[in-house]
Formats: structure tokens, C-alpha cells, sequence
């Protein structure tokens, strides 16, 4: 087996053991990438030169010293540009770190490059990058998912050991449901956003996409952190991520909620999912139907709340003190009108637009006093929930990877592949995607399990005791 | 459809953006049907419900009034489009 084929913790012992060398480990995944990307288009940048001045000055002692990891192209490292795989931010290089991008580096983790998404992270497909469409390593006529597509595709293909990904409304989770990888969107505030292109801000969430769930704990145990330069960041004592990882769920309840099980949920996925939640039934945890009522309302109350913040957020792109700036203006507002129309793509600007409706004068008591209030009732729902369960197991999207080009057309239809993992954003609460099996085109099945606020640990107790009990976990694509 | 091309045109406007005809014509019909979908959320009575803007129970956030570190100017400037003598430099807004 190649290197670029292992995990963090499998290197780890390799690298301590010294039987192998950071350098070594960095040219097996440079080589990879050589190989596959020109297929594949995972990466925005490539940052082999990065990496090897890393390892030239010295590289930190912690729990990924030597371990090439990938950034999402809307984190900010300094000095190397950073696109959102924008047209906008096509040019722009961040004049200091993300939090994130210093603790990985903190922990001595090498950054091999920064991975494709689509424009500011907006799409559930990356075929709204500005730049290009990365493609599902398993398939490569299929979507890899989206928004953190990129960094999903680089951990399936084994172009890095693991990466980096921000979540919204499910854009760590479905890309890694696609890909046939593990992808934790943390609880909102437990993970710092500092550094990190502000798409919808109270729903953002930075998380690890990792090849399993042990190498999931260990990024989480780098990157949990309170951070006073994010004042969502909440101040808590960090438990071992990693502690829960014992195969055994004698005593969790499971909740599995019956609106997940519905019309439109592909019938090959909902039997791998089925028997991903017996195999944790085996494993001594006891399964109990629950309901969450206002589940088919999180679409709606998302993209009200998604693109109002994102209309606020993005109202920075303005052609003035970074990125893109268009050359004809005839005074200053020609100059941000256009700077604007020719900068973003349309999706990008398909949901400004509906943002600055929603916000406007007239709407919005309709449309975002109304989408909190639902938000209220759709967090009531977990809070009522986890009143009688530990976790809850859901399939993460309703179908597996669909055709590059399939959904590109009709934007409504795009939004309803997220109908399984908007809600945990909405809530605020953790939630991991896991494969749980294959349908009959050979494509990775994702299983979804959502915890409380903060309880990330038992989150990674459920899916560690699924990933052994399924024994997939080393089921690799042919590229 | 209840949304309007002047409706649209309108909101470009304020978002600072611009359209050609085709465009606001095809964005007028697509949020037309992403807003009949959203309207959805009009089936619940939330009279009694009180709104979400942040899920984790936080108060104001607060720090002393201390002075931190800053970035160097010419740092701050190198992404600047354009600039002239250490400031940002825009179309004349004065006649």
C-alpha cells in the first residue's frame, strides 16, 4: 500500500517510528496528485512548495506533524492565494492566517493545497466554481457534492491524507456522503471561523474530512478550540474527541426520526441506512422512533436566513480594498455595480438577490422575522428529541451522486439535495457523514448522525462503532 | 407569478448589481418559484414563537479595551486594486 493510501493515525505511527520521513510522505502525495488531478480537479492550488518550506524550517511536534493536509479554498493562508473559487478573490492573497490554518500548522501539519468549492461556497455540486468542476472520484461523469466538493474528492482520491472543509447547510456532509468519506460538521461555535470567507454567519461551521473516524477525532482534538478573535467561538473545557472511540454503544439511545424515511429518499440508500442503524443495534444501542416535525420547513427557512446574511456578508466585494475590479466605471457606484455583476457568478448573485429581497423594506417581517421564527421551532425539535435519545441516524442526502450537469439548470432542485442536513445547521448541532455502504452503480451511500450541542464525542462513538461493525472502510475508487 | 421584473430590477439595485434584460427576465422567473417554495413556511402560525438569530444561549461578547496587534500598512494595501500614496484609490466622487 502507498503512503498516500493511509491514515493519520497509520502515519503517525510510521512517522514516530521514523521508518518514514515527512519528505517522503509529501513527494507519495505529490505524486498522487500529479497522477490523478488532471481527472479528478480536486485542487484550486497546489502548494508543493509550501509544504516543503514547512519541512525545510522545521516542522512542529504535535499530533500531525509530517501530515499533508488540504485547505478549502475559502480559508485564508497567508501569503498564498485564496480564490473562494471566485472570479472576485481570483487575486487575493490574505495578509495573515485563519485560526484553523495556525493550529493545523501549530500541530504540525504540512498544507498540500487548497481545494475547489463552489463560488463562496454556494452550491451542492462544485459546478459553481468559477475555475473549474472537480469530479466524484468514484464516477467521474458524477458531482463530488458540494460546497467543500474539492476537499471531498482529495480525500477519496487519496491526493491528500485528509482536509478541511465549512458547512452551512450541509456542505461538509454531503460532498462527503458523494465521496464515500467521513465529514463532521462540529457544533456551531466549537470550531473558530477567523480566517474563514463569511458565507451565512450563523450557520458556518469549519470541520474535518477525513478516510475515517479515528482520523475525524484526531483533527478534531487540533481544531476545537475557543478563539477570542471569533466571538461565536464558545469558551468550554475541549473533551478527548477520541475518548469515545471503543466500538461499544451499550446504553446510547438512537433516535430514528420518521421524517427522514420519506417519498423522494432513493430506495437503495434507504436500505444501506436501514442497516447501518441495525448494525449499531448489534453493537448494544437501543433504537427508538422519534419525530421531528418541522423538518420539511428547513429548505424554506434556510434559504431565507442563508442568503440574507450571505447578501450582508458579501456586500464587501466591492472592487475597493481587495479582489477583482472591473476597468470601465464612470463613477463610484457604476464602479461597485459592475465590479459586482462582472466578479460574482450567477448563482452567487441569484442568491444576493434573493437575500436583499428577503432584508428589504416591506419583506421582512414575511420572510426573515418569519424563517427565525421557524429556525426556533426546528431547533425545538432536537431539543425535544434529545430529551429521549443520545444521537439520531438519518441518511445524509436522499439519492447518491448525481450527473455533473443533471441539477445545473433548475437552482430549486439543486437546494432540495440538501433537505437531510440543513436542519443541523439550523439547530446549531453536530453532525457527521459516514459511507454505509454502496448502491448498485457502485456509489458511496452517506449515513448521518447527528448529536447534542457539543457532544461531538458520542457522535463519533456511534459512527466509530458503525464504520467497524460495516467493515467498508477500505473500499477505495478505481481512478 | 407575483414577482415582478421591476420588483427585481428594483432589488439589483439595492444589492448593487446589474443585469442585462435576458438576465433579470430569467432571475425573475427563478426567484419567482424559489419564493413560491419558501412561502411554505407561511403554514405555520408562529404568532407565539419567538425568533432565532443564534443558537448557542450567548450574551454580548466583550473584551478589554486594549490595544492588540495590527497589520503593517503595506500589507493591508497589496490587494488593493488600486492605490496611491498609502491609501485605497476610487472613481472621483466629488465634482
Amino acid at each position: 500500500m502507498a503512503l498516500y493510501n493511509k491514515t493519520i493515525w497509520e502515519l503517525r505511527a510510521l512517522l514516530d517510528k521514523k521508518e518514514i520521513s515527512p519528505s517522503e510522505l509529501l513527494s507519495s502525495v505529490m505524486e498522487r496528485i500529479s497522477s490523478v488531478d488532471g481527472k479528478v480537479k480536486a485542487y484550486v492550488t497546489v502548494l508543493e512548495d509550501y509544504a516543503k518550506r514547512q519541512i525545510k524550517n522545521g516542522i512542529p511536534q504535535g499530533l500531525l506533524s509530517g501530515i499533508p493536509i488540504a485547505l478549502k479554498d475559502n480559508m485564508c493562508l497567508k501569503g498564498e492565494r485564496t480564490t473562494c473559487s471566485s472570479k472576485i478573490l481570483s487575486n487575493f492573497y490574505p495578509p495573515y492566517d485563519a485560526t484553523i490554518t495556525k493550529k493545523l500548522i501549530g500541530a504540525g501539519a504540512l498544507i498540500c493545497g487548497k481545494t475547489n468549492l463552489d463560488e463562496f461556497a454556494m452550491g451542492s455540486s462544485t459546478e459553481n466554481s468559477a475555475f473549474h468542476t472537480t469530479r466524484n472520484p468514484w464516477n467521474i461523469e458524477r458531482a463530488p457534492g458540494g460546497s467543500s466538493g474539492g476537499s471531498a474528492a482529495s480525500v477519496s482520491a487519496d491526493e491528500c491524507i485528509a482536509a478541511l472543509g465549512s458547512d452551512t447547510g450541509g456542505s461538509i456532509r454531503q460532498p462527503a456522503s458523494f465521496c464515500g468519506i467521513v465529514g463532521l460538521k462540529p457544533t456551531y461555535g466549537a470550531v473558530s471561523r477567523y480566517g474563514l470567507v463569511a458565507f451565512a454567519s450563523s450557520l458556518d461551521q469549519i470541520g474535518p474530512m477525513t478516510k475515517d473516524v479515528r482520523d475525524c477525532a484526531i483533527m478534531m482534538n487540533v481544531i476545537s478550540a475557543y478563539d477570542p478573535s471569533d466571538s461565536t467561538s464558545v469558551p468550554f473545557d475541549r473533551p478527548d474527541y477520541s475518548s469515545g472511540l471503543t466500538g461499544d454503544l451499550k446504553g446510547m439511545k438512537v433516535g430514528v426520526p420518521k421524517e427522514y424515511f420519506i417519498k423522494g429518499l432513493d430506495g437503495e440508500v434507504e436500505a444501506n441506512v436501514r442497516l447501518a442503524i441495525k448494525k449499531l443495534e448489534e453493537r448494544g444501542a437501543e433504537l427508538i422512533e422519534i419525530s421531528l416535525p418541522h423538518t420539511d420547513y428547513a429548505i424554506s427557512t434556510y434559504y431565507i436566513l442563508a442568503t440574507a446574511e450571505a447578501s450582508s456578508n458579501l456586500a464587501r466585494y466591492d472592487g475597493v480594498k481587495y479582489g477583482y475590479r472591473t476597468e470601465k466605471a464612470e463613477d463610484l457606484i457604476d464602479m461597485y455595480s459592475k465590479t459586482r455583476a462582472e466578479g460574482f457568478g450567477g448563482e452567487v448573485k441569484r442568491r444576493i438577490m434573493l437575500g436583499t429581497y428577503a432584508l428589504s423594506s416591506g419583506y421582512y417581517d414575511a420572510y426573515y422575522r418569519k424563517a427565525q421564527k421557524v429556525r426556533t421551532l426546528i431547533k425545538q425539535d432536537f431539543d425535544n428529541a434529545f430529551k429521549a435519545v443520545d444521537v439520531i441516524a438519518t441518511p445524509t442526502a436522499p439519492t447518491t451522486a448525481f450527473k455533473i450537469g443533471e441539477k445545473a439548470s433548475d437552482p430549486l432542485q439543486m437546494y432540495l439535495s440538501d433537505i437531510f442536513t440543513i436542519s443541523a445547521n439550523l439547530g446549531g448541532v453536530p453532525a457527521l457523514s459516514m459511507p454505509c455502504g454502496f448502491d448498485g452503480k457502485g456509489l458511496p451511500v452517506g449515513f448521518q448522525i447527528i448529536g447534542k450541542h457539543f457532544d461531538e464525542v458520542n457522535v463519533l462513538r456511534t459512527a466509530y462503532a458503525a464504520e467497524e461493525a460495516l467493515g467498508i472502510k477500505d473500499r477505495k475508487p478505481e481512478i | 407569478m407575483k414577482l415582478t421584473i421591476k420588483d427585481v430590477e428594483h432589488v439589483a439595485k439595492l444589492a448593487r448589481l446589474k443585469f442585462t434584460g435576458k438576465e433579470i427576465e430569467e432571475l425573475t422567473s427563478q426567484l419567482d418559484s424559489i419564493i413560491s417554495y419558501i412561502e411554505k413556511m407561511n403554514e405555520l402560525d408562529t404568532s407565539q414563537v419567538e425568533p432565532t438569530s443564534h443558537v448557542i444561549d450567548m450574551k454580548n461578547v466583550f473584551r478589554p479595551d486594549e490595544v492588540g496587534e495590527s497589520l503593517p500598512r503595506e500589507d493591508t494595501l497589496k490587494n488593493a486594486p488600486v492605490q496611491e500614496n498609502g491609501f485605497f484609490k476610487v472613481p472621483k466622487i466629488i465634482e
